[in-house]
């Protein structure tokens, strides 16, 4: 297994960072070039730009931003937002991206996926899923709830304890499609994905921990690397998120936040018994 | 360093990420501009035949633009050359990706996939793996480099250093032979490893 990847998330917006809690109430974070520029010095082994209202509002992601990002930066950048076709794509990678992330383009039309990947090879091609939970067809329902089912003793004799499911979301978390996030998953893989950006939009910006049981699916589903996305708070919940089958963990809010330096993350880590890349300076002094 | 800053021709075959590969050798100091043109190719100082793409749709346009006799002989003749991930997987004989399509052939083996087999090997290699240089390799350092790949060289070509790395066995991270190298992963996206490794070869 590769060290664990720490994968700053700058979402994008007219040109500036923004973040909000499970994608509403966007707030101002900074400047794009200059805060993936402070990630790589802290340790970050990638990062990703995704434009956040590219989709709802009808446009490309703004190349520009991309162009001053790469720029400043020297570790991977993905890139995703409002890529439409191939053009979009091409664009993306001729202004500095060195992958791009498909969503809802690819439900509409997945041969898109398969395109992508016989021009750039699939190592290019980040499929990104949205995924809402449900639990007997409602939405949300965390563990804990689940637990207070069994509080009040066993379930009725030849029911079962309610595995939640889980929904593919779309155009920035606010359209519900009637798909399996799992099948969906293996679908884009089968069709040329070659990395997943798997976003629990219950967990985004909450601080509550990735969705454990959405990473544990998608793990036995696809051999593709996955990057967990949504509700990291702290180095114990990516060591969680690893062990739930992660290669990458996004985070967003704590690193934009200063509650955490990615330096800081993987030493964290380090002691948690998870492998992270040493810092090469460091790691060439004997 | 030279005084003068030095001059990299960088080979567009359509399907690189150029940005990355130019905005790392810029920072470096470099002049940089990308050429399809063989006559180019040959004279240039220092050439990097870059990489992100399919094997087969690369080698077509090396084709299309009549590249392969121009790169072959300066990489015979010992010119500083630097072929990046499916840039130094297109110097092999050929690849699994696509059987049939022949590469420069001027590293003596042919690219193959992962294997499927063993739990927990993700495919693509997708991040930061330490390589280790064989001893009297001078320009590609020990330390971790970035790889997105779903194919490598299992064995040393004859006539090249080799430098190491392991995935699901032990593979061909880089060659060297002088001044020319081949990297499996990514120099320009590897941060300040790969600012190091990029600086040695334009010293080289």
């Amino acid at each position: 297994m590769l060290p664990v990847r720490i994968i700053p998330c700058l979402d994008v917006r007219d040109g500036r960072v923004v973040k909000g809690v499970r994608f509403r109430g966007l707030t101002d974070q900074g400047d794009p070039a200059a805060l993936a520029r402070a990630y790589e010095e802290q340790g970050a082994d990638e990062v990703v730009v995704l434009d956040v209202t590219a989709t709802p509002e009808g446009r490309g992601t703004r190349r520009d931003t991309v162009a001053a990002v790469r720029t400043r930066l020297s570790v991977p950048l993905t890139v995703g937002g409002g890529i439409g076709g191939v053009g979009d794509a091409a664009a993306l990678l001729e202004a500095g991206a060195d992958k791009v992330a498909v969503n809802t383009a690819a439900l509409r039309r997945p041969e898109l996926l398969t395109e992508l990947a016989a021009r750039y090879g699939s190592q290019c091609v980040v499929v990104s899923i949205d995924a809402l939970r449900t639990v007997g067809g409602r939405v949300g329902g965390d563990d804990g709830e689940r637990a207070a089912q069994w509080r009040n003793g066993p379930p009725p004799v030849g029911g079962r304890a309610r595995q939640p499911r889980y929904e593919v979301v779309v155009r920035s978390g606010t359209e519900r499609l009637a798909r399996d996030a799992i099948a969906w998953a293996r679908e884009a893989v089968d069709r040329g994905a070659g990395e997943i950006l798997l976003t629990s939009i219950d967990r985004d910006g909450t601080r509550s921990g990735y969705e454990l049981s959405l990473l544990r699916a998608v793990r036995s589903a696809v051999r593709v690397p996955i990057v967990a996305s949504g509700g990291a708070d702290s180095p114990g919940h990516m060591a969680e998120a690893v062990c739930a089958g992660a290669d990458a963990v996004l985070a967003a809010s704590i690193f934009h936040q200063g509650n955490w330096t990615v330096r800081a993350v993987k030493e964290a880590l380090a002691v948690l018994g998870v492998a992270v890349r040493p810092d090469y300076q460091e790691a060439r002094t004997p | 360093m030279t005084s003068v800053a030095p001059a990299v021709a960088v080979v567009r075959t359509s399907t690189a990420n150029l940005a990355s590969v130019l905005t790392g050798l810029e920072r470096l100091g470099c002049r940089v501009r990308t050429t399809a043109d063989p006559g180019e190719v040959a004279v240039a100082d220092r050439v990097v035949l870059p990489g992100v793409g399919a094997f087969a749709a690369a080698q077509r346009a090396i084709a299309a633009h009549g590249l392969a006799d121009s790169l072959r002989e300066r990489i015979e003749r010992g010119r500083p050359t630097l072929g990046i991930c499916l840039g130094m997987q297109l110097m092999a004989l050929g690849s699994e990706e696509a059987p049939g399509v022949p590469g420069l052939g001027v590293l003596d083996g042919v690219v193959e996939s992962y294997e499927p087999g063993e739990e927990g090997w993700r495919v693509p290699q997708m991040g930061w793996n330490l390589v280790t240089p064989d001893d009297g390799c001078g320009i590609v350092p020990r330390g971790h480099a970035y790889f997105a790949n779903s194919y490598r060289l299992a064995a040393a070509p004859e006539g090249w250093l080799p430098v190491w790395s392991e995935y699901a066995g032990r593979f061909v991270a880089a060659v060297e032979r002088g001044p020319v190298v081949g990297c499996q992963f990514h120099p320009e996206l590897s941060g300040e490893y790969g600012r190091a490794l990029l600086g040695r070869w334009l010293e080289a």
